[in-house]
């Protein structure tokens, strides 16, 4: 904090002189926001880490290119989404590369690890995937804010959904990992709630894609529908895997809609009628949606996905509560109110942020058709993570 | 679990462990005979993958995509060999270990540069497109007993061409004793330059059989490196033999151990330490024999 006055000082010492040497550095340092961004560019989750930072510099770009009226300098790290590195990656870039703002992961594991040395360093951190529950719950922090979602968020009104469609017994496969068990519990809640009973939960050791004992055990069992939580090579698997076992026309799939995220055409035909809920969809019917999707294929030559508008996301409430400081990273308390009382203008829909700093958002329902997330409608309205154990607020 | 549901699983089981000894069986190959460790052995499944599904697509069809993936993972095979690996022959594990490491690194990195990193599918094939009903509501790809067929023949090919032919056998005596073999003017660096390209095909058309079930993917032959490092542990190192035997193990034990429901007293041990059973499994048979079920005792 004094290092920060001192160099204040310095700034309106060389606005004034202008002619000595040390001031004016002190002024090229501090006039450009620093931004750690540490996301996976390697690895299974490259691709994801591409589309949030594209994502993150089409809401600059936007902006004009600068955050508060300050040009940005990114310092980006490949998180490799390695847990074990995660503590080391964000403690260089808050002590050696001295961000203002630290944005990562993809990875939840990762980002509990950044969470940590953010929680001790105080550094202002956004996350802008990683759905990890207990980092807007249990280990919520001032500083830290999320612009993506909870896993407890996209299959909580699964459940329901499937009800309303006349199924009451149902089974729920995924890997075993914090996300995959997150999933059912908020799952599970939902279902119950809505009146329907869980048979049995199945698991697969991640990041295991050997489904056949499972499909097996589902046709002995079964139940009305199933409901499963898979993302990326996997979801290609298990969906191709369902179909393929004729599973698919007798016992309804649904699904956490990362199930057919980025990978429709790959699953082809096998993804073809199924339903799953998520808080974004390609063709969400909005002006606003429509006018970012042609800006970034524009930029990019690629079209945007789910992953891209959360990095959007991220530039957009950074530009908001930087733009309400006009700058000055310096004055932290106000930029968390800002950030808390924010309205985040996006192309999944408005969606305001929770006390315990994750999107309250609207859920879509979406059915695969022709090869595309049709938005069938809204599942839940202004969904909120229930926060469990969070005492911001 | 009724007799019908059991006999699934175990269709399930043999089908798996066949798929593995396929991809596991180039790996105990290139180690028994050539003595070299090849932790690139799932880049190589992984670009057998990515070579039948861009091959596919360019030639229109997995049967043509097949038998030229073949040809350029042997090409690969030999030139990785020329250029790196027969430098590793008179140096120890950790070198190999270390290069081969260092392979899996480039492997990948080229992976992102020509292929990029988006998940992609392999079409079945129309004439192993169909299955056959099992059950009122479970029926069976045919093209997964067809991969269980390859497997088959595979291992029935190799086992000739090792035991049974005169290859074979300047094969099998390269590996037991290198500089023997060579005064007999025999070229043996020929010779290990062709072994080594044998596996990693071996490795490449695992994957690119195995692609229009698996999805084609970043990473995905990091995932069966590991559990390929069990069977030929559990088999013994460098025994095709046992690799075989090995990779039917894992497949009925991965299989029951995701399925079958074991507790004692109030702890469930199954399915909830599924992901840790094949490396009990592994723990157990090397407690009972160090060098694996049909490993030469050091």
């Amino acid at each position: 904090m004094q290092n920060k006055k001192r160099r204040e000082l310095l700034i309106g010492a060389s606005a004034i002189a202008g002619a000595s040497m040390l001031p004016s550095i002190a002024f090229a340092q501090s006039a450009k926001l620093r931004v750690g961004l540490m996301l996976p560019y390697t690895g299974t989750y490259a691709q994801l880490g591409t589309a949030i930072e594209n994502g993150l510099k089409l809401a600059l770009d936007q902006s004009g290119g600068k955050f508060g009226g300050r040009e940005v300098d990114f310092f980006k790290v490949d998180d490799e989404s390695d847990p074990a590195k995660a503590t080391e990656n964000a403690n260089r870039l808050i002590t050696r590369d001295k961000v203002d703002v630290l944005i990562g992961s993809v990875h939840s594991g990762v980002a509990m690890g950044m969470l940590k040395v953010a929680k001790e360093s105080g550094t202002l951190m956004l996350i802008p995937n990683a759905g990890a529950d207990a980092a807007t719950g249990a280990l919520c922090t001032p500083n830290v804010f999320r612009t993506s979602f909870s896993n407890w968020q996209p299959v909580h009104p699964l459940g329901k959904v499937m009800v309303d469609k006349g199924h009451k017994k149902a089974v729920f496969i995924t890997w075993k990992y914090a996300a995959g068990e997150e999933s059912l519990a908020s799952f599970k809640e939902g279902f119950t709630a809505a009146g329907g009973t869980v048979e049995k939960a199945l698991f697969v050791p991640f990041p295991n894609v050997e489904f056949q004992a499972l499909l097996t055990e589902i046709a002995s069992i079964k139940p009305d529908a199933v409901a499963c939580f898979f993302a990326g090579g996997g979801a290609v698997k298990f969906v191709k895997d369902y179909a393929a076992a004729g599973l698919k026309d007798k016992i309804p799939l649904y699904g956490s809609g990362f199930l057919t995220e980025g990978v429709l055409a790959a699953q082809g035909e096998a993804a073809e009628g199924l339903f799953t809920t998520l808080h974004y969809a390609d063709s969400l019917d909005n002006a606003r949606n429509k006018a970012f999707r042609s800006a970034f294929s524009k930029a990019y030559k690629v079209e945007p996905d789910v992953y891209s508008v959360q990095g959007y996301d991220t530039g957009l409430l950074l530009a908001q509560a930087l733009d309400k400081v006009k700058g000055d990273v310096g004055n932290q308390k106000a930029i968390i109110a800002a950030m808390e009382g924010a309205v985040v203008d996006s192309p999944r829909g408005q969606w305001k942020m929770s006390k315990a700093h994750n999107p309250i958002q609207d859920i879509y329902l979406r059915r695969v058709e022709k090869g595309d997330n049709k938005v069938i409608g809204v599942a839940w309205k202004a969904l909120e993570d229930p926060a469990r154990g969070c005492k911001l607020g | 679990m009724d007799i019908a549901t059991f006999l699934i699983q175990l269709l399930n089981a043999v089908q798996y462990g066949l798929l593995l000894f396929l991809i596991a069986g180039g790996l105990t190959l290139i180690f028994g005979i050539m003595g070299i460790i090849n932790l690139a052995h799932g880049s190589f499944y992984m670009v057998g993958a990515y070579l039948a599904w861009s091959l596919s697509m360019h030639l229109g069809s997995l049967w043509l995509a097949i038998p030229a993936g073949i040809v350029l993972s042997v090409v690969l095979g030999l030139l990785i060999e020329w250029l790196l690996i027969k430098r590793l022959y008179r140096l120890g594990h950790l070198q190999q270990v270390l290069l081969t490491y260092g392979l899996i690194l480039i492997v990948e990195e080229m992976r992102g540069i020509v292929w990029g990193d988006e998940v992609h599918s392999v079409p079945v094939p129309d004439l192993l497109s169909a299955s056959v009903p099992l059950t009122d509501t479970l029926s069976y790809p045919v093209y997964r007993l067809g991969i269980s067929g390859v497997c088959i023949a595979l291992a029935v090919l190799l086992y000739v061409l090792i035991q049974r032919t005169r290859l074979g056998m300047v094969i099998r005596a390269g590996a037991t004793n290198r500089e023997m073999v060579q005064s007999l003017g025999i070229d043996i660096d020929l010779l290990y330059r062709f072994v080594f390209a044998l596996g990693v095909a071996l490795a490449a058309l695992a994957g690119m059989i195995a692609a229009p079930v698996s999805s084609v993917f970043p990473g995905m032959g990091n995932q069966v490196l590991i559990i390929c490092f069990v069977v030929v542990v559990i088999g013994g190192i460098g025994s095709v033999k046992g690799a075989l035997v090995g990779a039917l193990l894992i497949g009925l034990v991965d299989t029951f151990g995701k399925v079958v429901e074991l507790k004692v007293g109030h702890f469930r041990l199954l399915p909830e330490l599924a992901g840790m059973s094949v490396y009990l499994l592994m723990a157990f048979v090397l407690l009972w024999r160090p060098a694996g079920l049909f490993g030469k005792r050091a």
